[in-house]
């Protein structure tokens, strides 16, 4: 160690006198590494920043994104008076809502049972198994609920006909989604975000949790007077993420489940199947954009709006 | 009992015992989470299941979860003409060229944006950070990847946009983190340069880092349908897993209309099994290999999750 200051004081120039050139000079190596992530998020996210022009044109394929005729906010006017952008985001709002909320909840709740339970074995096992579905792709899970739920061959539909009921039409049927939809997004998430709370729950000082249990607490005293209030913070930071995402919808669940039943678009259409629809069925590029670049600042002052009462509760969390 | 256990608890102030609310919230919680655990697998099995049912059976029963008359014709149908298989070797390239560069560059950059002393650290880590903020949308992202990079009908479509997000190079900043800094001066008093630092020195550290973060880019990978349905159009024949799911799913109903009327029988045409084998086949092998791996997730979310 004595030699590490004597190289230290041997070298030419300190860093503190340095110009920022010649600091960066230094660091040539470390930008070098940095170099491939730059290279690419300025191709695949900068890059088609200045597209989002198309927004405000009435996009013509032969003249390109730059040479259609600009229009202003003709394509957002459009939206805006159809009711169209109020429906989308009132869907993905709401649902974001449920998912945001319900999902949360049941995490916690099955988190709680998970460290109340003695067995190792069964701790592991259930755990593997409430994982599994946040490994597959959501192509599978609209599958897997087609399976149970389509009119002919359906799981439900069998079951409702061996006990002799109607069979059920969840498919023509745009009301039932709502709640349809938030089960299986609970399916998938729940027990990723169980594991989540599970570690924050392992975070809490495990000698308070014992002191308690000296002093005579019960489980219940337990998880109400120590573990709650020690998840407070992770659940309050949790949710304020989550809301900083409100305007985003999870597009993979959406379109594979509903995909192109317009039957059941009142109540299922979010933004993300809106936009899809619009680029890749229409080749409605100008909408498109509009939507999505409303989306985009929406989203944009949500993160902002999200991250200064972050910051305000506890700046260790703040993005920045 | 019951009684008893009330005394329990009243007398637990002196001896530590199992009381009533204790009994129920056990009680409760191994009946929920046995029954939910099980809904998180019942699907998989009812796909399992009918896969290996015949479509005579399936249309005039419905889906099964244990097959009543056991066939292999579905599998038959689907790796007939052995498209399937080149769907799989696809697949796995991209996974593991994808996983491969993505873990390389992920792991350089969160290094190098961990370095208390590289003075761009701030501006580049907000740089990578900002294209989580705000993105320019589908329709733009789309006009560029087709009409300036050319990338319609390219694998490259999907391999590239896949490598590496904000999110994981935050993760491997969080994992560098642990690494005490001492190891980099200790390199540098040695006089290796950052590169020799990072390759001899910082990777080995890093091995948990890898596994987690490749996982979750192989599993990015192994799932990926997305960029293909943007990119890849019907000319394109060998398409990724998935994407061959996805197709098999939405176009089962044209591809019965197709062959009907044709010199097989209607109820011949496997389409409901021909779903079912296709998924059981695209997906089998994460789901066999994902009890092994499973702890690296675990790991990864507790690292990433909250400060996200």
């Amino acid at each position: 160690m004595s030699n590490n200051t004597a190289v230290k004081t041997a070298k030419k120039k300190p860093v503190s006198q340095m110009t920022f050139g010649q600091k960066v000079w230094r660091n040539r190596t470390l930008l070098f590494m940095c170099i491939p992530a730059i290279v690419f998020f300025i191709a695949f996210s900068y890059a088609p920043m200045p597209g989002i022009y198309v927004a405000f044109v009435k996009y013509n394929y032969g003249k390109g994104i730059f040479g259609s005729d600009f229009v202003g906010f003709k394509n957002f006017e459009f939206l805006f008076q159809s009711g169209k952008l109020l429906e989308l985001t009132r869907n993905t709002i709401l649902y974001n809502i449920a998912f945001i909320v319900l999902g949360n909840f049941l995490a916690i709740f099955v988190a709680i049972l998970l460290n109340e339970m003695q067995s190792k074995w069964f701790k592991k096992v259930s755990q593997t198994m409430m994982f599994l579905p946040y490994f597959i792709s959501q192509v599978l899970v609209g599958l897997l609920v087609f399976n149970l739920l389509n009119y002919d061959t359906g799981f439900v539909n069998t079951v409702l006909n061996k006990l002799g009921m109607e069979p059920w039409g969840p498919y023509s049927d745009a009301s039932v989604w709502p709640v349809l939809l938030v089960i299986i997004h609970l399916w998938q998430t729940t027990g990723y975000n169980s594991v989540v709370y599970f570690a924050a729950i392992m975070g809490i000082d495990a000698e308070i949790i014992e002191a308690a249990r000296v002093d005579g607490a019960n489980a219940w005293q337990k998880i109400r007077y120590i573990i709650l209030p020690g998840l407070r913070q992770t659940v309050v930071i949790l949710l304020l993420f989550a809301l900083g995402g409100i305007v985003k919808g999870n597009f993979g669940l959406f379109y594979n489940i509903v995909g192109k039943n317009p039957l059941l678009y009142s109540t299922t259409d979010i933004i993300e199947t809106y936009v899809y629809r619009a680029t890749m069925t229409d080749f409605n590029f100008a909408t498109a954009s509009a939507v999505g670049l409303y989306q985009s600042i929406i989203g944009f002052v949500m993160v902002m709006v999200v991250n200064m009462i972050v910051k305000k509760i506890d700046p260790d969390y703040s993005l920045f | 009992m019951a009684k008893k256990n009330n005394e329990d608890s009243y007398m637990a102030g002196t001896r530590v015992k199992i009381g009533t609310s204790d009994k129920i919230i056990r009680g409760v919680g191994y009946v929920f989470v046995t029954l939910y655990a099980l809904a998180c697998i019942f699907p998989f099995l009812l796909i399992i299941g009918t896969s290996f049912t015949s479509e005579t059976v399936i249309r005039a029963e419905g889906v099964k979860l244990i097959p009543k008359d056991f066939t292999l014709r579905a599998y038959e149908m689907v790796t007939k003409g052995g498209l399937i298989w080149r769907s799989y070797i696809l697949t796995i390239t991209l996974t593991l060229v994808g996983t491969f560069v993505g873990l390389a560059i992920i792991s350089m950059t969160g290094y190098a944006l961990q370095r208390k002393d590289f003075v761009l650290r701030n501006v580049i880590s907000f740089f990578i950070y900002f294209t989580s903020l705000f993105q320019a949308g589908l329709a733009p992202y789309y006009l560029l990847m087709t009409q300036t990079y050319h990338l319609k009908d390219s694998y490259f479509a999907v391999l590239l946009p896949l490598l590496m997000s904000p999110w994981l190079i935050i993760l491997m900043k969080n994992f560098v983190k642990s690494i005490p800094f001492e190891i980099t001066e200790s390199g540098k008093i040695d006089g290796a340069g950052d590169m020799k630092i990072f390759t001899a020195l910082i990777l080995p550290m890093l091995k948990p880092a890898l596994a987690t973060i490749g996982l979750f880019l192989a599993l990015g990978y192994w799932n990926e349908w997305y960029q293909s349905s943007l990119f890849l159009s019907s000319k394109i024949t060998v398409v990724p897993l998935q994407y061959n799911l996805y197709k098999v799913v939405n176009e089962a109903q044209s591809l019965k209309n197709s062959i009907a009327g044709q010199f097989v029988s209607l109820a011949d045409i496997p389409t409901e099994g021909l779903k079912m084998a296709t998924a059981v086949l695209a997906t089998g092998p994460i789901v066999l290999l994902y009890p092994f791996v499973q702890r690296y997730f675990i790991g990864g979310i507790t690292v990433g999750a909250v400060k996200g």
